[in-house]
């Protein structure tokens, strides 16, 4: 009975939270567009009895997702969202593993230094974040002026609004999901597995790549999906950083929302990338459970 | 049949496989090593004694590369060693931790040194089986270090360290993890495969039991030096020091002033106590503060006092500790010197001779204790 009372917390959380959400975006991704409010129908009539629920099914229908299939704007911003995910985590990857590198091998009095340095950030609003990007990386912005004074550059580059700028700001803004979990599997490592390496006839870089990245392949995989998920449907990053070029299906969603009030579209585009989703959640938590294993 | 006694370090046309020349090894302001010379012969079982600090292990890591003798040099087969990196040594070493790499099976933790030589593929695996069954670890191969015991990583760490055949094998504390019973066994396995693959060992440890164990010859060592290095039987029955006495096995010291008679000396301990007499060939000058190590088993226990001993005094028990095959005695002499003496239970326990608050005679003859300047 206590089990299941501790069970019920979270479940009752998650049909609340997650669950009921799903199926209310669910339903209107079934439903068609109309000139009222909400901007949908059909509604559910319970007044009517069986009979309202009867009508309200039989109203529901695909035709959103037959209408996403159709038009190549959809299928091209998901795999364009995909391609970008996938470019930005490794880039994120190869920023932020020296540095979770570096974390894990300073001496111990700097490391709590270190990791606030990098939490810090997320102190300050997110939105602030990205616009002080656009002041950096605009024609007239900081880093323009810097290199126009260094005389590396003539002409002040154009950066902002192309896919540049975007892959900039996945990359700074998602650097601490991929950092924290490197960091903790390198900080996990025996330092003598490296010395036994040495000892055994291997160079420090022959080491570095048959000892610390095998044992920190936990971290890495936790760190790349962390950062793969979420920006596929990141929609802030594109829309104040990138310019028309930029295809993302956060973007496209928010479109289909407010500019065009056509909640069905947008819910049957929300339900499809949900759908994208799972294939990376679930070998996500597939890795994080192998390496619950792995430390017992 | 006679055997040829195994002391390299006696014999002037031996050549040393390690020499230490005035080594010295200082972190900062701490000296860890402090100007040691001394030599390690060829199959040699080498075993490295101290407390913790006392620079044991820094020896080890200078020896494997890892540490750099700030001054002196070390030889290994006559050839400098500083300008070499660990990976290129002919030395590998058995880590305290065993440092098994958890993404590797067995068998690849072994093969690993090997693979890194570029030896060819048969090679390796014949190698590889070679040491499996040296440390009896066949049925184990495929498993990865977790899903073995305590007991059979050591013995993938001494196969791993074995595998490249080194000139030198380095052990630190290598059975520190292990439980009593299975250090023991585990210490004659040691000492078999030393002597099966006939190569020299320099082990580190704190546990004496266990470099009289397995070791040819045992250095003490004490805030970087080694006080004395010598053979576990000479370490014991003739320490040069006070510390290198009490560090080893139990002893009572008994401070006294020395005065030359016969072959020996008379040492004056306590007022209106006879003097105890002590042969040694130390030479000491008359009045000078000594120092008689008596070890517990070479003092007997009696209720009478025994005519034929030299020295013997009269005290009263205050402990006994009771260890199953042997009781140590801690008898109060009247000034309140402490003295151990160990007698075998050879009868039941109920019927024990002596008791707590009993008065007894201690004896032992002129050559049992060890005189010593300090």
């Amino acid at each position: 009975m206590r089990r299941f009372a501790l069970i019920a917390l979270p479940c009752a959380w998650l049909l609340a939270l997650f669950l009921v959400p799903f199926l209310i975006v669910l339903k209107i991704s079934l439903s068609d567009i109309a000139l009222a409010i909400p901007p949908y129908t059909p509604t559910l009539d319970l007044s009517a009895g069986w009979q309202g629920i009867r009508a309200f099914f039989s109203a529901l229908d695909f035709d959103n997702f037959r209408f996403l299939a159709t038009d190549d704007l959809y299928w091209k911003s998901y795999i364009s969202s995909l391609q970008i995910a996938f470019l930005a985590t490794l880039m994120t990857l190869f920023v932020g593993y020296p540095i979770a590198y570096g974390m894990a091998n300073a001496p111990d009095h700097w490391r709590p230094t270190l990791m606030m340095l990098v939490i810090l950030p997320f102190w300050t609003s997110f939105l602030i974040r990205v616009y002080s990007w656009m002041g950096i990386l605009s024609t007239e912005g900081y880093l323009n002026q810097l290199l126009l004074w260094l005389g590396v550059i003539s002409t002040p580059l154009t950066i902002l609004n192309t896919p540049t700028a975007v892959y900039i700001g996945i990359v700074y803004t998602y650097l601490p999901f991929m950092v924290l979990p490197i960091y903790s599997a390198l900080e996990r490592m025996d330092g003598s597995l490296l010395e036994a390496a040495e000892d055994l006839g291997c160079s420090r870089v022959k080491a570095f790549w048959l000892i610390t990245v095998p044992l920190s392949k936990t971290g890495i995989i936790a760190g790349c999906f962390l950062v793969f998920i979420p920006v596929i449907g990141e929609f802030v990053i594109p829309s104040l950083l990138g310019g028309s070029q930029t295809l993302m299906i956060g973007k496209v969603l928010w479109e289909e929302f407010f500019n065009n009030r056509d909640w069905p579209v947008a819910s049957a585009v929300a339900v499809v990338l949900l759908l994208i989703l799972i294939v990376p959640i679930v070998l996500f938590q597939m890795n994080e459970q192998k390496s619950r294993e792995a430390d017992q | 049949m006679a055997q040829t006694v195994f002391e390299p370090w006696n014999d002037p046309e031996a050549k040393p496989l390690i020499q230490f020349k005035g080594v010295t090894k200082r972190f900062g302001d701490f000296t860890a090593i402090d100007n040691q010379t001394f030599d390690i012969y060829e199959r040699e079982f080498f075993a490295l004694l101290g407390p913790s600090g006392c620079g044991k292990t820094t020896m080890m890591r200078m020896l494997a590369g890892f540490e750099k003798p700030t001054e002196g040099t070390i030889l290994l087969g006559g050839q400098d060693m500083a300008p070499i990196p660990p990976n290129k040594r002919a030395v590998n070493m058995m880590f305290q931790s065993y440092a098994l790499f958890p993404h590797l099976s067995v068998w690849e933790n072994i093969a690993f040194g090997l693979k890194r030589d570029g030896k060819p593929k048969d090679v390796i695996a014949a190698r590889v089986d070679e040491m499996l069954k040296l440390t009896r670890l066949q049925q184990f191969a495929r498993r990865k270090p977790h899903q073995i015991s305590g007991g059979q990583r050591q013995r993938v760490a001494l196969a791993r360290s074995l595998a490249k055949a080194p000139k030198l094998l380095l052990l630190d504390e290598p059975m520190g993890a292990l439980d009593a019973k299975l250090r023991q066994a585990t210490q004659f396995e040691l000492m078999d495969i030393q002597e099966k693959t006939g190569t020299t060992f320099v082990i580190v440890t704190h546990d004496q039991e266990e470099a009289m164990t397995v070791a040819s010859r045992v250095a003490v060592m004490d805030h970087g030096r080694i006080i004395q290095a010598d053979t576990p039987a000479n370490i014991y029955e003739m320490p040069n020091s006070v510390y290198v006495a009490d560090f080893i096995g139990e002893v009572t010291i008994i401070p006294g002033k020395a005065h030359k008679r016969g072959n020996g000396y008379d040492i004056a301990f306590a007022e209106g106590q006879p003097t105890l007499h002590s042969e040694t060939d130390a030479a000491l000058d008359n009045g000078q503060t000594c120092y008689l190590a008596l070890r517990p088993e070479k003092v007997s226990i009696s209720a009478e006092k025994p005519a034929d001993r030299t020295n013997t005094v009269q005290g009263r028990i205050i402990d006994i500790a009771y260890l199953g095959n042997l009781s140590t005695y801690h008898v109060q002499l009247p000034n309140g010197q402490m003295i151990k003496a160990q007698a075998a239970n050879t009868r039941r326990l109920s019927r024990r001779d002596f008791s707590w608050e009993d008065t007894v005679w201690l004896s032992w003859t002129d050559t049992a204790a060890v005189l010593l300047k300090g």
